[in-house]
């Protein structure tokens, strides 16, 4: 059959997820590998300490052990976390003199089995010379903190001042006629994929190996770990087999990965490494961390006439990608908002706690909580209601590219942003909750009731991830491949590339395989990270299907003995239009590439390309959420959430509605659950999933989810990003949602999470 | 999350369980359902050298009516407590208790008497058990003997469970199928309480149970006594959490838990009555 239609726009269900769902699909932990090894790490108990002596004997003399290794007996360089960052504060994969926070790593063991390995870790013995801890950002930077790394004596990371940003504005609230002032903390997060991190290093012949690994983006992995083992990236391939989720922290190289793989050198077997949740909550790259003094200038009907900003991001012990996301949050400080003028200045602040990276929205969820948050403050302070003061001053629709007024950081492609905020009101019937809730304030009942709105705009494949590689090949069975340098881990990537292979070729998408994350298999590509899969990659198997389509069109019309003009998709192959028995199937065009002698065809039939976008795409949109706070317990129950999402075109309805889905269930779970602690020894009291506290359905309402469409002229499929949309516009709102029911009590802030304990402080504190 | 090396038996039966402690001696630890066990094992925070399996001792999963009370095997996993009719009809607190353990796996592994013995103040049923003054029946080599629940929990996760003693049987008044509610409250469905309040009604009077609120499962015996000198409930409630000590942790300060147990005892009384 000939495809009827489009089918893109479609919610095609997904390929992926039989084999997902009848447990056929093979993670990196189910492969098993002749001769394999297993690694166990000690990790550092302490948080900051000079290290003293590590005694291995009782471990070596272990049943099992073939190896155990210290920064004494397994070299490699120290590694740096992110490009920007000055070596002072490179991290030695084995600790060297100094461990810096809890679950640094001290020593590995390799052994026979997991067990082994498990159990002679438990018998190294480490002497720690205790100094004093630093877990709180603005201790670190206070007058006399110890340096956590001595070259950076002011505990400072990065900032804007290292990029010539961060001035002030002369002037800057000189128009304003109130300036609303406000501090809030975007509390730390942990990703928690349900499939932790890991790691199987296969020696090879003439010094090559192959590593599996769990992560996003094979070749960035690959080059930070031929890096840290001395071997050329060329003899180096990295492969990922299905991964269980990353929420960006699998975008991140751990030093887990180095010394696993180094190991494997020295004792010439493969060595796995298998992460356990308890080391997951201590090991993996977290996200979030902010502290941010804001500002608003405003005159007296509500107009926007100014933004400061400070912002303290929290890097870790190990600055890492987090130590540059606060130029993210500057990035999208104006947001949707017309902002004159903005001043916003951050620094990156180290302390003895996890690393700080990539986490689903990686800076722009801080810079719409920031903005968000401090609106409705405003709007309280001048007795206007939160969507009328966001009305006021929102930016017009535009469909040609601009940077918004205040920040001029961004370059803002197309954008429609009263369109989602209209949507989300009628919806939500905001009228009659706010009649709702002025019945339950006046009736002075226990549950209030809560309305909160956030609007926001996003940066999508940031940061010059707007390029991509794809090929796409026609086999001489007419079936195809396509080739990707993204990564999919989840998002259902084989399925949407699919469906444009199928749209442009008239192959069946069961008939199109997905190639992608392996090293050997893909030449480049920069993973999936930054909601930027779709417009790029898929913009590349779009651009290479057309290709495929020029060429083999020169073929059929070569065989056919017919003008290329006339030749058309048909049944299974290209005819000539209008004569269906003029047909050449697409096993015939491929087999035919190579002889044909058209340009391009002397690998067969298939066409490669770097797909250019030219710049970041900026979905947008408007979430509303409803929450009951009981005033007795302080118990946030969110009875609705109301989401509507623009992502430009839309490719597949249904993909978009998960990504909506899970992306909203996360944003809860950081206003009202989720917060990754430390005491003040810098031991982590969060490190399992029973106190760190990730929502189930049980706690979450039905999502009332929609979209708009305003399409992007930057790449074929009109496509913006959608998957960290859900955790930007949602946070926020649920955020803004606790503090208006607490409205009646008179707290004006509240941070996240909104536990009950917090919420009941709060009105504590504000009856006196 | 590896545990460290330890023996396994599988008893058969009641007998040949406790043949098996007996014999392996203090370091032996009874696993049942292993919904509190294993994880301690996994985190290496329990490191017992004998594990005597109990889990198949079907001899002791049952619920009966033994005329004056009902008979609960100790043995009994959650989700059977929480849908017997029996329970429901005789002594509907227990079972409405149940219902609120975990989640629908762990109340599928969970039992009864593992939930019991492992004696933590935070767990739903020894609340309820507490407050019903329902008794135990301990066997050991030596023979059987029985203890009311007020004195079986006598410190954090201790119970007046000797090494060599298995919990059997847990025997539970006749409440009836009304005049409960249990206020269970918790950050998510399947957390522990942060405090729970069990109001159940035996012979009358009203019987008041605390989960989380100290060192042991407890009984409001201020809230009780003030009710039955004919306090009212907003009145009575008010000494919920008289005399006792709750630990703080990440979720809740002391005064956070006292002012909990005071609302959802409030909250308990007036749903039960």
């Amino acid at each position: 059959m000939a495809v009827q239609g489009s089918i893109l726009g479609n919610p095609v269900k997904r390929k992926e997820d039989a084999g997902i769902l009848n447990g056929t699909t093979e993670y990196f932990d189910d492969l098993k590998i002749d001769g394999m090894l297993h690694i166990a790490f000690v990790r550092s108990t302490v948080a900051h300490a000079n290290l003293g002596a590590i005694d291995t004997t009782d471990a070596e003399a272990m049943p099992g052990v073939v190896g155990v290794y210290t920064a004494d007996n397994l070299e490699m360089p120290d590694v740096n976390g992110f490009i920007m960052l000055p070596p002072t504060m490179n991290r030695p994969p084995l600790a060297k003199g100094k461990v810096r926070f809890v679950g640094d790593i001290v020593a590995a063991v390799v052994a026979n089995t997991k067990a082994e390995a498990v159990d002679a870790a438990e018998t190294v013995i480490v002497d720690y010379d205790p100094l004093p801890v630093l877990v709180d950002m603005e201790a670190s930077i206070a007058d006399g903190a110890i340096a956590i790394h001595e070259g950076q004596p002011n505990n400072i990371a990065f900032g804007a001042a290292g990029m010539g940003m961060g001035a002030p504005v002369e002037g800057l609230m000189d128009e304003a006629d109130v300036v609303v002032k406000g501090r809030f903390v975007n509390q730390r997060v942990a990703g928690v994929p349900m499939e932790p991190n890991g790691i199987i290093a296969i020696p090879e012949a003439d010094g090559a190996m192959t590593a599996w690994i769990p992560t996003q983006g094979p070749h960035g992995q690959r080059g930070e770990l031929a890096g840290v083992i001395g071997i050329d990236a060329e003899k180096l391939r990295v492969r990922a087999a299905a991964v269980g989720g990353g929420f960006g922290s699998k975008n991140t190289f751990h030093v887990e990965f180095g010394i696993t793989a180094k190991a494997a050198i020295v004792l010439n077997r493969p060595v796995k490494w298998t992460e356990t949740r308890s080391e997951n909550m201590v090991s993996m790259v977290q996200g979030r961390g902010q502290i941010q003094y804001v500002e608003l200038g405003l005159k007296r009907d509500g107009t926007i006439t100014a933004l400061r900003e400070n912002v303290l991001g929290e890097a870790g012990a190990y600055p890492s990608l987090g130590a540059f996301l606060p130029f993210f949050t500057h990035t999208m400080a104006c947001a949707v908002y017309n902002v004159p003028k903005l001043e916003f200045n951050w620094n990156a602040v180290l302390t003895n706690t996890t690393s700080i990276a990539a986490y689903r929205g990686a800076g722009r969820p801080e810079a719409t909580q920031a903005i968000e948050r401090i609106l409705d403050m405003a709007a309280v302070e001048l007795g206007i209601d939160p969507v009328d003061i966001r009305r006021k001053n929102l930016m017009p629709k535009f469909e040609a590219p601009g940077a918004p007024a205040g920040s001029g950081l961004a370059m803002y492609d197309t954008g429609d942003y009263a369109a989602p905020l209209d949507k989300a009101l009628e919806a939500a019937d905001y009228p009659a909750l706010r009649a709702e809730q002025a019945k339950r304030r006046a009736n002075n009942d226990v549950k209030q009731l809560g309305i909160g709105v956030s609007v926001y705009v996003e940066i999508t494949a940031p940061a010059g991830l707007h390029i991509e590689y794809g090929k796409v090949e026609i086999n001489e069975d007419g079936s195809a491949n396509a080739y990707v340098g993204t990564s999919a881990h989840g998002q259902g990537h084989d399925t949407a590339f699919s469906m444009i292979v199928q749209e442009l070729l008239g192959i069946p998408m069961d008939k199109v395989t997905l190639v992608q994350s392996d090293t050997a298999l893909v030449p480049r590509g920069s993973g999936t990270a930054g909601s930027r899969s779709l417009q790029t990659a898929g913009s590349a198997v779009f651009r290479a299907s057309e290709g495929v389509l020029e060429t083999a069109k020169q073929i059929a019309a070569n065989l056919l003995e017919a003008n290329v003009d006339d030749i058309v998709l048909g049944d299974g192959g290209l005819q000539v239009a209008g004569v269906p028995s003029k047909l050449i199937g697409w096993g015939e065009l491929a087999s035919k590439a190579k002889a044909s002698g058209i340009e391009g065809t002397a690998d067969g039939l298939m066409h490669e390309l770097d797909f250019d976008g030219q710049q970041s795409s900026f979905p947008f949109g408007s979430h509303i959420a409803v929450v009951e706070v009981d005033t007795e317990t302080g118990k946030v129950e969110l009875l609705r959430h109301i989401a509507v999402d623009d992502c430009g075109k839309i490719l597949n309805p249904m993909l978009v509605r998960g990504q909506q889905h899970g992306g909203i269930a996360q944003g809860i779970a950081q206003a009202l659950f989720e917060w990754v602690q430390y005491d003040e020894d810098g031991n982590p009291i969060t490190a399992n999933l029973m106190d760190y506290a990730i929502p189930s359905a049980a706690e979450l309402p039905s999502f009332e989810t929609y979209n708009t469409e305003t399409p992007t002229h930057l790449n074929p499929l009109g496509a913006k990003g959608i998957g960290e949309s859900g955790t930007i516009g949602s946070t926020p709102a649920v955020q803004n949602a606790v503090v208006d029911a607490l409205q009646p009590f008179g707290v004006k802030n509240l941070d996240m999470p909104a536990s009950s304990q917090r919420v009941w402080a709060a009105i504590q504190e504000a009856r006196g | 999350m590896i545990p460290a090396a330890f023996e396994y038996v599988r008893a058969g039966s009641a007998d040949e369980a406790i043949a098996a402690i007996a014999e392996h001696g203090e370091d032996a630890k009874f696993l049942a359902g292993g919904m509190s066990l294993l994880p301690l094992m996994k985190l290496r925070l329990a490191t017992p050298t004998v594990l005597v399996d109990v889990a198949r001792v079907r001899d002791l999963s049952y619920i009966t009516d033994a005329g004056d009370h009902i008979a609960i095997g100790a043995l009994t996993r959650h989700r059977d407590v929480e849908t017997s009719t029996l329970l429901a009809q005789e002594c509907g607190v227990v079972a409405s208790v149940a219902a609120q353990v975990g989640d629908n796996q762990v109340r599928h592994r969970g039992t009864i008497g593992g939930s019991v013995a492992h004696g933590d103040a935070a767990s739903d049923l020894p609340a309820a058990l507490v407050a019903l003054d329902a008794t135990f029946v301990l066997r050991s080599g030596s023979g059987e003997r029985t203890i009311g629940a007020s004195d079986f929990f006598t410190g954090f996760l201790e119970t007046a469970l000797n090494a060599d003693e298995l919990l059997t049987e847990i025997r539970v008044p006749k409440a009836g199928a009304s005049g409960f509610n249990f206020q269970k409250f918790n950050r998510r469905a399947q957390d522990w309480a942060i405090v729970g309040a069990v109001v159940a009604t035996v012979d009358g009077a009203k019987r008041v149970g605390l989960v989380n609120m100290g060192n042991t499962p407890l009984r409001a015996t201020a809230v009780e006594a003030a009710l039955a000198s004919g306090a009212s409930i907003a009145d009575a409630a008010l000494s919920a959490a008289d005399g006792c000590e709750p630990p703080t942790d990440l979720n809740a300060s002391v005064e956070y838990r006292e002012h909990l147990a005071r609302v959802l005892v409030r909250r308990a009384l007036e749903a039960s009555a």
